[in-house]
C-alpha cells in the first residue's frame, strides 16, 4: 500500500453502476474516474495514468476483449479487474489469458470487489520480493525450505502438488485459470483432468474438510484461488 | 352401386349426386360412335365442332385422320391444329397427339379421332383413350370417335359376328362415363354404297378382309349392337336422372351376377358375357376364382391368365374374389349364397368325356346344386384369352429343371433294392415288391410328382431285373409274376401320384401360411412404430425382402412427391422416374414399368392408396429384365401396400392432433409463465423500491437499527430477483436448446463443494451434513450445470424445510452410476406429484399460501441433469418426512485416475 491516494478508472457503459462504483470506492478513499466506452477508457489511461482498471466486457464501441489485448500488446502492465455476468465463463476465462488479473461477476457486493482489487494492488508492489513465509489461516507455507504445515503439522506433498500449491501462494487472492497453473506445473500438458486430481490430492492433505475447503476454493468453469495471506 | 340408389326418405342418392357433382368438374366426354368405319364419325364430329366454335368455345384439333376425304380436310381447315409430337421408334418415324402441347395450350374442346387407336411405344400412355382421360381430368372437353367394335364388352360379340378380332379396345368404363354418346347412322346399303365410290378408307393390305367386313348381315349386326348399346346408354342416364331426384322407379332391384373364373383361356370371354349381363341387368358383379388344391399345379401362364382375367373382370367393373376351397362347386355356392347371386355364369365342360363321367362336370353339379340361382352355361372364346390386357405386365418365378430329386429319388430305390436283395432269401417275392413301394412313396413324399414316377419307373424294372423269373433280365415268365408286376407297377403310380398330390397340397398350404404370416407381421411392426420415418422404414425394408425388389418410398412435398425412404437407401430419381412417380400420384393409379402409363420409367410406381386419396407412392426394381413381379407378388404388394398406406394415414394423424395439443399446452405454459414472472419479479422489487425510498425520504427520521434493517431488505430482495433472473435466463437456456455442456471429469466433491459455498447464505438457517466418499469415481459432467442443479436442489430443501433442520447431501456409486441424494426433512411431496414437481412452475402448495420462489428452480434441475446424460427423481424419504432428490449420473470405463499419470 502506498500512501499517496490510488488511481482506480472505472470501465462500464452503464451510468447506474459507475455511479454506484465511485461511491462505494471513494468510500476505501481511492480516486475514481470514469468512462462510458472503450475509446473514452484509452483516452483516459493515457492522460490519467490509473493505478488499476475496472473494465466491464460488454461496452457499445468495441469488445472488452480487444481492449485489453490491445492495453497489454502496449505494455501496459497496471491491474486489470473484469466486471461480468455470472453465465459468461468461457468470456472471463478468455480476458485472464488475455491478461486480466482478476473478476467479480454482476451483481456483485462492493466487499466482494474492494478485496479483489487489495489483492491486485498488492500483487503488483510484491512481484519484486516474494515473502519467504506464507500463512493463511492455519495453513503455512515456507517458500525457501518447502515446508507445508496445518495447524502447526508438518504435511508431506508430492513434488507435483507442492508445486501446485507454491503458484497458488505465489498468487494468493487471485484467480489462477486451469491453463495457467497446467503451463506453469507441467509445462505444456492441456489436460485439466490431471490437475484435477492433484488438486484434490492437494486438498485431502491440506483442508480439514477436503468436500468444504476453506483454503483452495474452486471457481467454476474458470479456476482456482487460494485465500489470501494474512497480513 | 346402381341397385341401390335410394333412401329410404326418398333422399337423393348421394352417390347419383356425387357422380354428378365429379362431372361437373371433369371435362365432358362426347363420343360419336359408329357401327363400322366409313359411316361419317369424322365428320359429323368435326361438324359438332364448328357449332360449338361458332357459340364462342376455344377448340382445337388434337388428332384427326381425313384420310385424303375432301370434304372432311375443308371441315378440319377451320380449325387450329395442335402439332403432333414425333417419336422415333426402332428407326421409323411415327406421329402421335401431343398431350402435354394440348395441356398447356389448354383450349375448352379438343378433337380427338380414333379413341382405339393404340399409341407408339414409348408415348405417354400405350392407348389413346389413357389420353383422353388425362386430358378430361384436367378439365378440357374432348369430342371422339368410336366403332362399336372396339367396346371391350362387345369385343367378342362382334368377332363372332364377323370373324375378324379387333385388338384395340377401350374398356367399357369410358363409354360409361361419357357424358354424351352420339350414334352415326347409316343404313347397311349407303354404307357399302359409300365403300364401292372410294369413300370409305381402307389400308390396301386389308382390302379383301375388308370386303367381307362390310358385308350387309355383318353391318345390320353391328349396327343394332351400336343403338343397341346407345339405347341402354340412355335408359342408364334416365336412372341416373331418377335417383339424383328421388323419384323412385320401378328398375330391377337385387339381382347380383358372378362369373366363375377359372384358367383356362375362355376365362376372359365369360367376364365379358358377365360384364354385359350385368350391364342390361345393371346388376353389381363378382368374379370368382376358387383356387383348389388342383391350382397348385397350374402353370405359372395358366395362373398369370386368372389374375389378369380377374383384374379384366376389375376393369369392367366387378368385385373381383379369390377363394381357397376344397371344392370348386361348394365354394362357389356358398359364395353365391352369401352374397345373394341370381345369375352364375360358368363355362362349357372343356374335360374329356370320361374324366367328366368319372369326376364329375363342375357346370353339371353347379347346375344341380344352385337352387334358385340362374346358370349360365356360355361356350366362350379359347382365343380370347390372350388378348386379355394386364395393368400390370407380371413374370413368373423361374422353375428349373433340378437333378438332385432324381438323384435322391434313386437313391431311395438303391436302398430298397439293397434291402431287397437281403431279404430275398427268406422272403417271397411280392413282399419284395412292397419294399419298392416304400422307395416310391419315400420319392413322392420328399420329393414331388415327377420323382415319384421316375422310382415307379426304375423300382419296377429293379423289381423284374433282379427279382423276377429269370433274374437279370428284363423278361417274365411266370404268367402270375407278369400279374403282380402290372398290379405293383399300377400301385406304385397311383401311390405316387396321391403322395405327391398330398405333399403340395401340404406346401400350399405352407405358403399361403407364410404369406399370411408375413402380412400379419409386417401389420404388427406398423401398429408398434411411432414415427413417420419408423413406419416408412419398415415399409421399404419389408417390401424389398419380401418381394426381392429395390423399394423407394415417395410423400408428397411441397405440392410434388420427394423420395422419403428407400432400401437400399442410396436410391435416387431420374426425369423419366419422376414423371412416373407423379403421375401414380395424381391420379392414384400404377405407373411406370410394366404399367400402362410411362412405361419407359426404370420402376414401377404404385399409389399408396386409402379411402381418400393416395398417401404416397411405392417405387420398385430390380435388375431382372422383363416384368417385375410374379402375379403371386402382385397381389401381395396390393396387399402390403394398403396397410402401408393405412399406418401412414395413422402416423399422419396422430401427429395433426399431437401439433393440436403441443400447441394448446404452449399457450397454457406461456400464460403460467406470465403470472409466475409478474409475481415473482414484482414482490422483490416492491420490497426493494419501498426500504430504498424509505432510506432516501425518511433517513433523518428513522433510527441506526431500523435504517439497517431497510439495508438488509434491500441486499436480500437483491439477491433474491437475482437468482429468479438468472433461473429465467437458465430456462431459457434450456427451451431454446441453445446449451452445450461443455462436460469433462470432475470429483463430485469439488462441485458440491462450490455449491455449498455459493448457497452459503441461503442455508444459514439450516445444517448441512455432507458424505462424499473420498474414492468416489470422476464423473463426466458440465462443472457449472452441475453446480447450478445442487444449488437449486439446496435452495428448493432451505425452502420447504424448517429452519434448524438438517438438510443431507449424499454421494455414492453403485458400480454402474453416480448417485448424488439431497434430502431435506421438511413435509415431503404429495404422492401425486412426485413426477410433476420438475414441470415448469410448478409448486408444492402449503396450506392455502404459495411459497415464494420461482417454480423453476427443480425444472431447470432436470433441463440441465438430462443435458448432462443423467437422470433426476424425487421421492419422499421413508425414516420420516421429507423429500429426497436424486441425481444419477452413469460412471464412464475411461474415468481418468492417479495412477495412469505421472
Amino acid at each position: 500500500m502506498t500512501l499517496s491516494t490510488v488511481k482506480i478508472l472505472v470501465v462500464d457503459d452503464e451510468p447506474p453502476i459507475r455511479r454506484l462504483l465511485r461511491v462505494g470506492l471513494a468510500t476505501q478513499d481511492y480516486a475514481v474516474s470514469e468512462a462510458g466506452n472503450g475509446k473514452a477508457a484509452r483516452e483516459s489511461v493515457e492522460n490519467e495514468l490509473p493505478d488499476l482498471i475496472l473494465l466491464d466486457l460488454g461496452l457499445p464501441d468495441m469488445p472488452g476483449h480487444d481492449l485489453l489485448r490491445g492495453w497489454r500488446e502496449e505494455g501496459l502492465t497496471l491491474p486489470i479487474i473484469i466486471l461480468s455476468s455470472r453465465t459468461d465463463e468461457a468470456g472471463i476465462v478468455r480476458a485472464l489469458e488475455l491478461g486480466a488479473d482478476d473478476y467479480v461477476t454482476k451483481p456483485f457486493g462492493m466487499n466482494e470487489l474492494v478485496a479483489r482489487i487489495r489483492v491486485a494492488l498488492r500483487h503488483r508492489l510484491q512481484q519484486q520480493g516474494e515473502r519467504p513465509l506464507f500463512q493463511t489461516g492455519g495453513l503455512s507455507v515456507d517458500l525457501v525450505k518447502r515446508i507445508v504445515k496445518v495447524d502447526g503439522r508438518e504435511v508431506k506433498l508430492s513434488p507435483k502438488e507442492y508445486d501446485i500449491l507454491r503458484m497458488l501462494v505465489q498468487h494468493a487472492g487471485k484467480v489462477l485459470t486451469h491453463k495457467f497453473l497446467l503451463k506453469e506445473v507441467w509445462g505444456n500438458a492441456d489436460d485439466v483432468q490431471y490437475l484435477r486430481v492433484y488438486v484434490r490430492q492437494l486438498r485431502q492433505k491440506i483442508e480439514v474438510t477436503p468436500d468444504q475447503p476453506q483454503y483452495i476454493t474452486t471457481e467454476t468453469g474458470v479456476g482456482y484461488r487460494l485465500r489470501e495471506a494474512d497480513i | 352401386m346402381r341397385d341401390d340408389g335410394r333412401d329410404m326418405d326418398g333422399r337423393p342418392s348421394p352417390d347419383a349426386l356425387l357422380q354428378r357433382a365429379e362431372r361437373e368438374t371433369r371435362g365432358r366426354l362426347k363420343i360419336f360412335l359408329g357401327a363400322a368405319p366409313g359411316v361419317g364419325k369424322t365428320y359429323e364430329m368435326l361438324t359438332s365442332g364448328h357449332a360449338k366454335k361458332a357459340d364462342g368455345v376455344d377448340v382445337v384439333i388434337g388428332v384427326v385422320e381425313t384420310h385424303g376425304r375432301k370434304e372432311t380436310e375443308a371441315l378440319a381447315n377451320g380449325f387450329e391444329v395442335i402439332p403432333r409430337s414425333a417419336i422415333d421408334y426402332k428407326g421409323r418415324h411415327l406421329e402421335e397427339m401431343d398431350i402435354d402441347a394440348i395441356l398447356a395450350r389448354r383450349p375448352g374442346l379438343v378433337l380427338v379421332d380414333e379413341l382405339a387407336h393404340t399409341n407408339a411405344p414409348g408415348s405417354r400412355h400405350p392407348k389413346r383413350y389413357l389420353d383422353v382421360q388425362e386430358l378430361l381430368s384436367r378439365g378440357i372437353d374432348v369430342y371422339t370417335t368410336l366403332n362399336i367394335q372396339h367396346v371391350e364388352s362387345l369385343n367378342d360379340v362382334v368377332a363372332q359376328i364377323t370373324r375378324i378380332r379387333v385388338r384395340e379396345t377401350v374398356p367399357d368404363s369410358i363409354i360409361d362415363r361419357a357424358d354424351d354418346i352420339e350414334i352415326i347412322d347409316l343404313t347397311p346399303e349407303d354404307l357399302i354404297k359409300r365403300l364401292h365410290d372410294g369413300k370409305v378408307y381402307v389400308p390396301k393390305t386389308a382390302q379383301r378382309a375388308l370386303e367381307n367386313y362390310f358385308s350387309p348381315g355383318n353391318l345390320t349386326a353391328l349396327r343394332e349392337l351400336a343403338l343397341r348399346q346407345t339405347a341402354q346408354r340412355v335408359d342408364e342416364q334416365l336412372l341416373t336422372h331418377m335417383q339424383a331426384h328421388a323419384i323412385s322407379g320401378p328398375w330391377a332391384a337385387g339381382d347380383r351376377v358372378l362369373v366363375c373364373v377359372d384358367d383356362l383361356p375362355r376365362s376372359a370371354s365369360l367376364v365379358r358375357y358377365a360384364a354385359r349381363l350385368a350391364d342390361r341387368l345393371r346388376a353389381p358383379w363378382v368374379a370368382l376364382h376358387v383356387e383348389t388344391a388342383r391350382s397348385i399345379h397350374l402353370s405359372e401362364a395358366a395362373r398369370d391368365r386368372i389374375a389378369a382375367t380377374l383384374r379384366l373382370a376389375e376393369r369392367l367393373g366387378a368385385e373381383a374374389l379369390t377363394r381357397p376351397g376344397s371344392d370348386e362347386v361348394e365354394e362357389i355356392v356358398r359364395v353365391a349364397a352369401s352374397s345373394n347371386v341370381t345369375h352364375i355364369v360358368a363355362g362349357t365342360p372343356k374335360m374329356s368325356r370320361w374324366r367328366e363321367w368319372l369326376q364329375g362336370s363342375v357346370t353339371s353339379r353347379l347346375i344341380r346344386n344352385a337352387g334358385d340361382i340362374s346358370v349360365h352355361v356360355i361356350a366362350g372364346d379359347d382365343r380370347e384369352g390372350d388378348s386379355v390386357a394386364t395393368g400390370i405386365k407380371t413374370a413368373p418365378a423361374p422353375t428349373q429343371f433340378k437333378i438332385r430329386p432324381y438323384i435322391l429319388a434313386t437313391l431311395y430305390v438303391g436302398c430298397a433294392l439293397g434291402v431287397g436283395v437281403l431279404l430275398d432269401q427268406s422272403l417271397d417275392v411280392r413282399n419284395i415288391a412292397l419294399v419298392f413301394l416304400m422307395a416310391v412313396l419315400a420319392s413322392a413324399v420328399t420329393e414331388g410328382l415327377k420323382p415319384g414316377l421316375y422310382s415307379s419307373v426304375i423300382s419296377a424294372l429293379a423289381l423284374n431285373f433282379f427279382f423276377l423269373d429269370p433274374h437279370y433280365t428284363f423278361v417274365i415268365d411266370d404268367p402270375e409274376s407278369i400279374v403282380a408286376f402290372g398290379f405293383f407297377f399300377v400301385v406304385a403310380i397311383i401311390a405316387s401320384n396321391l403322395t405327391a398330390s398330398v405333399q403340395r397340397q401340404a406346401a400350399a398350404a405352407r405358403l399361403r401360411a407364410r404369406t399370411t404370416e408375413d402380412l400379419y407381421l409386417f401389420s404388427k411392426k406398423l401398429a408398434g412404430t411411432g414415427t413417420l420415418d419408423d413406419v416408412l422404414w419398415a415399409t421399404a425394408f419389408q417390401l424389398a425382402s419380401m418381394l426381392k425388389v429395390r423399394v423407394v418410398l415417395l410423400l408428397p412435398e411441397d405440392g410434388t412427391i420427394a423420395v422419403k425412404a428407400g432400401y437400399p437407401p442410396d436410391d435416387t430419381l431420374d426425369d423419366a422416374d419422376i414423371a412416373a412417380a407423379r403421375w401414380a400420384w395424381e391420379h392414384n393409379r400404377a405407373a411406370g414399368r410394366g404399367a400402362d402409363t410411362l412405361p419407359g420409367a426404370k420402376r414401377l410406381y404404385v399409389p399408396l392408396r386409402t379411402g381418400r386419396a393416395a398417401v404416397g407412392v411405392i417405387g420398385l426394381d430390380n435388375d431382372r429384365q422383363g416384368p417385375l413381379l410374379s402375379p403371386e407378388q402382385q397381389r401381395l404388394l396390393d396387399a402390403l401396400a394398403d396397410q402401408a398406406a393405412l399406418a401412414i394415414e395413422r402416423v399422419q394423424l396422430v401427429a395433426d392432433v399431437d401439433n393440436a395439443r403441443l400447441a394448446e399446452e404452449a399457450g397454457r405454459l406461456r400464460s403460467a409463465l406470465l403470472t409466475s414472472i409478474s409475481h415473482d419479479l414484482k414482490t422483490p422489487l416492491a420490497a426493494i423500491m419501498g426500504a430504498a425510498g424509505t432510506l432516501r425520504d425518511y433517513q433523518s427520521a428513522l433510527p441506526e437499527e431500523d435504517r439497517l434493517e431497510l439495508l438488509t431488505t434491500v441486499t436480500d430482495e437483491s439477491e433474491r430477483l437475482n437468482r429468479f433472473i438468472a433461473n429465467l435466463l437458465d430456462m431459457t437456456r434450456i427451451e431454446s436448446g441453445a446449451m452445450e455442456p461443455n462436460a469433462a471429469f470432475h470429483y463430485t466433491g469439488d462441485i458440491v463443494g462450490s455449491a455449498l459455498r455459493r448457497a452459503r447464505k441461503i442455508l444459514a438457517d439450516h445444517t448441512v451434513d455432507v458424505q462424499v466418499p473420498a474414492d468416489l469415481p470422476m464423473v463426466r459432467v458440465d462443472p457449472v450445470l452441475f453446480e447450478q442443479v445442487l444449488f437449486n436442489l439446496l435452495d428448493n430443501a432451505a425452502k420447504y424445510a424448517p429452519e434448524g433442520s438438517t438438510i443431507r447431501v449424499r454421494a455414492e456409486s453403485n458400480g454402474e452410476r453416480i448417485l448424488v441424494r439431497v434430502s431435506d426433512e421438511g413435509p415431503g411431496i404429495p404422492d401425486g406429484d412426485l413426477e410433476r414437481v420438475f414441470d415448469t412452475f410448478y409448486r408444492v402448495r402449503k396450506g392455502d399460501h404459495v411459497r415464494a420462489g420461482t417454480g423453476l428452480g427443480l425444472s431447470i434441475c432436470r433441463g440441465f441433469v438430462e443435458a448432462m446424460g443423467g437422470i433426476i427423481s424425487a421421492e419422499n424419504r421413508t425414516d420420516r418426512s421429507g423429500a429426497v432428490f436424486t441425481i444419477s449420473l452413469p460412471l464412464l470405463p475411461n474415468a481418468p485416475n492417479l495412477k495412469d499419470m505421472k
